[in-house]
């Protein structure tokens, strides 16, 4: 009878331990989950910032800018244009194309 | 020793005593049972609640607003956090040096900062919206009562080019103008709040049930391309600073889906720094002004007296001597001309031969032309102070304002209206709704105005315009056929028609299969020049052509239209 009970109170008390111990796992895991999502959120936040930064750079008034002032490019006049159609042919003013 | 040998206990007690002793102690746990059964029974849930408060919190959670994007997903709004400076005045104390630093830190007046912060309220705000660098060395310096609090600023990249489409947020970042107002509801994050449970330190440990999920605004994509709109912005600046004119205002439309590719007003502003702004930079001309077309409207009276089968293409009529008096006014041409056929009159934009063609016709027959193309009521986009423009009831018409109207006059329109207007010349005879957001399934069927055959023919006359011979040479491009017709309205001022012009063009292109509608609008320019012919035109044309190249439409043209113009002979190659 004695030793029956000393048996379920081990095992009461390893189910205890066990208890705590996966609790506190789950607490664990949970916190670094948190984590993750803050990361995330802050990833998320970061990506905005840098779409931001990127159409700022990419703004048409500076890449005009930058390719009339700096690269010195401009429209080319009617003559200079050359369409190609799909078949693979050169169409349109070719003899007035200038070089 | 045994007990029972003690002498304390030979002593024989009185039994009132023990029975006293013993009551005294069954008091004692009744009163404990009751105390834990008002405890555990009655007081339960309001215990539970303090004990709960002790560890577990509600967390807000914060969401985003929405992005805007334009139709290729390049980003013209995105909201992203700042961080704003609070105070709570009766803590903040801060030595004279403090101030100092925390004024030079935060860009403003040591007096500001101090008149703040001797403010009578509980609670002011020092700075909204500072920079995140600015956030954290204010935090660094660690002034006593000065707090920061997470917010969200709206960031418009593109700044004054996409203004007025976009519209702005407000300090709260709810939208308060343009797009941010139109399309609040789905722009607008709906922040939610959840419990949780934090440990000695602070961090969560466990989640114990979401109260709210937050919905992070969903993103938007516009129908708006961002090069056609760039484009639009620099050649409208550009004419509007050359003919030194008031504002102005171009639309760009997709004549094959309905979608708005570009709306540009000027004069602008910059979103991202609304400190001084007018009214006449807020305007969106667009949507809220209108104005008398002038002869922009001539092929609407074309198109209908050729559907109701009062005329042909060819007819003749006669405009000599350039004047026409009903009752006691008279309509003038500002150059005299003979006989016209129909074509003519709108290709040389006879007011004359305008008005005959609208006496042909019913008050009744022309205002329910005018109603379905979607004059006199407002588009309903969504924009703030949309308007829809002036339509008097055909019962009140007289004879004058019959013939007036066919030119454009007595009758007021928006820009996007008279654009909207055109597209049943460019689709053949119909009408597509605006919108101002990406289509991604195909266009709802168009509502039918006038007939094919109709549209085809004033396509015809409208391509006359900008020929040789026309009131709109300089519309044209190199490699597209266009067509599209002047407009040059005078200003009513008080009541009174004044010295003050509006400029006007509006076209489509590649006039074989039109894909682009383009509208431009230019008030009061007084460097001298102020036809529609020579100040929006130029515009128009600089426009279509890049955005056509832009969209990469497939040239219907000889490229060399413009020397053709000049003095070589018709050049006979097509494509």
């Amino acid at each position: 009878m004695l030793r029956t009970n000393l048996v379920l109170l081990l095992v009461v008390v390893a189910c205890a331990l066990g208890a705590v111990a996966s609790n506190h796992r789950a607490r664990k895991l949970f916190m670094d989950l948190e984590r993750e999502q803050n990361r995330a959120k802050e990833l998320e936040v970061e990506w905005g910032q840098l779409q931001l930064e990127q159409s700022t750079w990419a703004a048409h008034a500076r890449v005009e800018r930058i390719a009339r002032d700096k690269l010195g490019m401009r429209t080319p006049v009617p003559g200079q244009i050359l369409v190609l159609e799909a078949g693979g042919n050169p169409a349109g003013p070719a003899q007035g194309a200038r070089p | 020793m045994k007990l029972s040998h003690s002498p304390l206990l030979a002593q024989n007690l009185p039994a009132g005593r023990s029975r006293f002793m013993l009551f005294l102690l069954m008091a004692g746990f009744a009163a404990l049972l009751v105390r834990s059964l008002y405890l555990q029974g009655v007081n339960t849930d309001f215990l539970q609640q303090k004990g709960e408060s002790r560890y577990s919190r509600v967390l807000e959670l914060s969401a985003t607003r929405g992005r805007v994007v334009d139709r290729n997903g390049d980003v013209l709004a995105v909201s992203t956090p700042v961080k704003s400076v609070w105070a709570l005045p009766e803590d903040a104390r801060l030595t004279p040096a403090q101030a100092r630093e925390a004024a030079r830190v935060l860009e403003m007046d040591v007096r500001e900062l101090n008149r703040r912060l001797g403010s009578e309220k509980d609670f002011v705000f020092v700075k909204r919206q500072v920079a995140p660098e600015v956030a954290d060395r204010v935090a660094a310096l660690g002034l006593p009562g000065i707090h920061l609090q997470k917010e969200y600023r709206r960031y418009y990249p593109a700044g004054d080019v996409t203004a007025h489409v976009l519209g702005f947020t407000g300090v709260d970042d709810k939208g308060q103008e343009g797009i941010e107002l139109a399309l609040e509801p789905i722009l607008a994050g709906k922040p939610g709040s959840r419990r949780v449970i934090r440990d000695r330190r602070g961090q969560i440990v466990e989640d114990v049930e979401s109260i709210k999920a937050p919905q992070d605004g969903r993103d938007t994509v516009l129908a708006i391309d961002a090069k056609v709109q760039y484009l639009a912005y620099a050649q409208l600046r550009q004419a509007v600073s050359d003919h030194r004119a008031k504002a102005g205002a171009v639309v760009v439309l997709d004549a094959k889906t309905g979608e708005v590719l570009a709306l540009v007003n000027l004069p602008t502003y910059n979103p991202n720094n609304r400190e001084k702004l007018s009214g006449a930079q807020l305007r969106n001309r667009v949507f809220t002004d209108t104005f008398e077309p002038g002869s922009t409207f001539k092929p609407f009276t074309a198109a209908l007296a050729l559907e109701k089968g009062k005329v042909r293409f060819d007819t003749p009529v006669q405009t000599a001597p350039g004047r026409l008096s009903i009752g006691s006014a008279t309509i003038h041409d500002a150059h005299p001309h003979g006989v016209l056929t129909v074509a003519q009159v709108i290709q040389k934009s006879s007011n004359v031969g305008a008005a005959k063609l609208a006496l042909s016709m019913t008050p009744d027959e022309m205002w329910q032309m005018f109603d379905s193309l979607g004059f006199g009521s407002p588009l309903r986009l969504g924009f703030p102070g949309e308007v829809g423009g002036r339509l008097r009831p055909a019962k009140s018409w007289r004879p004058i304002e019959q013939a007036t109207m066919s030119y454009g006059h007595g009758i007021s329109v928006t820009l996007m209206q008279l654009a909207r207007g055109y597209m049943a010349f460019a689709r053949d005879g119909d009408l597509l709704p605006l919108s101002l957001t990406r289509l991604d399934a195909p266009p709802p069927a168009g509502k039918p105005v006038f007939s094919a055959q109709t549209a085809r023919e004033v396509r015809a006359m409208l391509e006359m315009a900008v020929q040789p011979g026309g009131t709109a040479p300089k519309a044209q491009i190199p490699g597209y056929r266009v067509a599209g017709k002047t407009g040059t309205a005078h200003k009513l001022d008080g009541g009174s028609y004044a010295d003050k012009y509006v400029a006007s063009f509006v076209g489509f292109a590649p006039a074989s299969d039109p894909r682009l509608i383009v509208a431009v609008m230019i008030d009061e320019p007084s460097a001298g020049k102020y036809y529609g012919g020579e100040v929006a035109a130029p515009v128009f044309a600089q426009v279509m052509g890049g955005a056509l190249r832009s969209l990469g439409v497939a040239p219907d043209a000889p490229l060399r239209p413009l020397l053709v113009a000049r003095n070589e002979p018709p050049a006979k190659e097509e494509m």
